[in-house]
């Protein structure tokens, strides 16, 4: 059955059946009561990519990630990352939640939270030294926030706040970044600093997938999607997954049919 | 106060009260940033039951059965309140509230069915604390810190303080960076393989463990007000985590001192004659520096805080 499914997929058959993408989910099922969350799903992330995954409000796009990642459990599905076992490749991986789903009253500074994507270095007890401050300092920079490095992170807005996540990710030095809406209630330019970051990443060899609600702007920032509405309902490069009838698919009634207009028109 | 007066009757007290307000403190501070600090609360009334079967078992007031009881009724506590949270799909401070209602309430009726009267583990002890009389009886003054004689006389409760705090310590130090990663950002720290399950549970048996070695100092009523005062009067002196932990050790180190020269001899300095209770001071003095810290502390103002924008 595995065997099969990479078989109609194209990907290379490795032992486990999952090829070596940097994330491959098959048959992914998650519920946080008696309704699924997220229901069979089945992902291939294409290496060195910019991935979208786009559905509806409640559609599981960011269970899925969680899910895949290990944050929520799962019923069912098998995971691999880079062809292996999530927990052995977990150095390989940055993860950048949701900005709402952290208390920005803690106690801390922004270079302590960038220092934190050091930690596997860093071990346990390991002390913060002249080089990981230098490496925190710098992806600080990279997001335009080196002088902000001593500020208590409450005093942030909520665009400094991404970009303060987003540097936590680059200390990390993964190849496959994985973004939970990190467009989401910030200002413009916080959002054109972001997608130039993310776009140097992908121009580094790294893989990028983005939790992205805003269907505009998918054609600009992204070359592949994955759209989810609970069941998996399209996943390709932009200009074949990313239509007016996968839209509507996904979408449903949600979407005003203008809306999807504009979008094919934008498509050509 | 002279030293034969000042080690036999007031060294002691000093020390446990001191120990037992860092122990609680440590984990506080996470506990309260966790928005869990009723689970120091939780614990510390569960665990009667365990104290009281473990007497009836052993028929004696020994540390080790004892404490040994009371974790096991911990243990036995946050299964429950797990339990209960997915089975009765009900929110954790419901389940919480259930459960250590029921097991204190189920202590207490113990406590109350065992002939305790010829032995000092009474209802009012176990509830208030038992910081008084704590004393060093073998001390003749500071040189009895140097008499091995006299050293082998310190109340028992003096030790197991000293290794709780110890203990809590260690944890504390050990594992920094992951209680800290996982208190702030609970997703991002599973995904660099923190596995904060065990760590949650390891800083609520932590907890546990302070809580019932401060029932000596202040009694299962009143600990809680180690747990959350000075930390949280802490986390208004200061914006870092580091800073705040010190603020809150200076704070319970405070608390308990100055608590226990109040209850001993404020009364007599206003002209009454009884000494108050111990316990109930330290708790006092460590809610009014809280109230101290929320009118006057530099960091009192947050992003989310009410009143701000």
């Amino acid at each position: 059955m595995t065997l099969e499914l990479a078989a109609n997929h194209g990907v290379s058959v490795q032992e486990n059946g999952l090829g070596s993408s940097p994330l491959a989910i098959r048959g992914l099922t998650v519920s946080y009561g008696q309704k699924p969350a997220v229901f069979s799903v089945d992902m291939t992330v294409q290496p060195g990519a910019m991935t979208a995954i786009i559905g509806p409000n409640g559609a599981g796009k960011s269970t899925l990630l969680k899910a895949a990642l290990g944050i929520v459990p799962a019923l069912s599905g098998q995971v691999t990352v880079y062809g292996d076992a999530l927990e052995k490749q977990r150095a390989r991986i940055a993860y950048v939640p949701q900005r709402a789903s952290v208390d920005w009253d803690f106690p801390t500074r922004v270079i302590d939270v960038v220092l934190m994507g050091l930690s596997r270095q860093l071990g346990l007890l390991g002390r913060v030294r002249a080089r990981h401050m230098a490496c925190a300092m710098d992806c600080l920079n990279r997001v335009g926030m080196r002088d902000f490095a001593d500020r208590q992170i409450g005093q942030l807005s909520g665009g400094q706040q991404q970009r303060v996540f987003l540097a936590r990710a680059l200390a990390q030095d993964a190849d496959l970044y994985l973004l939970d809406e990190p467009f989401a209630g910030v200002d413009a330019a916080t959002e054109k600093a972001i997608i130039a970051v993310l776009k140097a990443l992908k121009e580094a060899g790294k893989t990028v997938v983005v939790v992205h609600h805003d269907l505009a702007t998918v054609t600009d920032y992204f070359d592949h999607v994955f759209l989810i509405n609970t069941s998996k309902v399209a996943e390709g490069p932009v200009n074949q997954a990313f239509t007016a009838e996968t839209l509507q698919a996904a979408y449903g009634g949600r979407l005003a049919t203008a809306q999807i207009d504009q979008i094919s028109r934008a498509l050509g | 106060m002279s030293g034969e007066e000042f080690v036999p009757l007031s060294l002691t007290p000093l020390l446990i009260g001191t120990f037992a307000a860092i122990a609680c403190a440590l984990p506080g501070n996470f506990l309260v940033l966790r928005k869990q600090a009723l689970i120091g609360d939780a614990i510390s009334h569960v665990v009667l039951p365990g104290i009281v079967v473990a007497f009836i078992l052993t028929g004696a007031i020994s540390t080790w059965p004892m404490m040994l009881g009371a974790a096991g009724a911990a243990v036995v506590a946050v299964v429950m309140i797990e339990a209960i949270r997915r089975l009765g799909q009900i929110e954790p401070g419901a389940a919480m509230g259930v459960v250590f209602t029921t097991m204190f309430a189920a202590g207490v009726l113990l406590l109350e069915q065992t002939d305790t009267s010829t032995v000092h583990l009474d209802v009012e002890h176990a509830l208030y604390g038992n910081l008084e009389s704590l004393i060093w009886l073998d001390a003749v003054g500071w040189s009895s810190l140097l008499d091995i004689d006299a050293l082998a006389g310190l109340p028992p409760e003096l030790l197991r303080i000293a290794l709780t705090l110890a203990a809590v310590s260690v944890f504390t130090w050990l594992f920094w960076r992951p209680l800290k990663i996982s208190t702030f950002d609970e997703g991002f720290a599973r995904t660099i393989g923190i596995r904060t399950g065990p760590l949650g549970f390891a800083l609520v048996i932590t907890a546990a463990i302070a809580a019932v070695a401060a029932f000596d100092a202040v009694g299962s009523i009143i600990v809680i007000a180690m747990f959350i005062c000075p930390p949280a009067a802490a986390r208004m002196m200061t914006n870092r985590l580091e800073t705040q932990i010190a603020w809150s050790v200076a704070f319970a180190v405070t608390s308990a001192v100055l608590g226990y020269v109040l209850a001993g001899y404020g009364p007599l300095w206003l002209g009454m004659a009884d000494a108050v209770s111990a316990a109930g001071m330290i708790a006092t003095v460590a809610g009014l520096i809280l109230a101290v810290a929320a009118i006057w502390g530099p960091c009192r103002t947050r992003a989310g805080a009410p009143g701000s924008a």
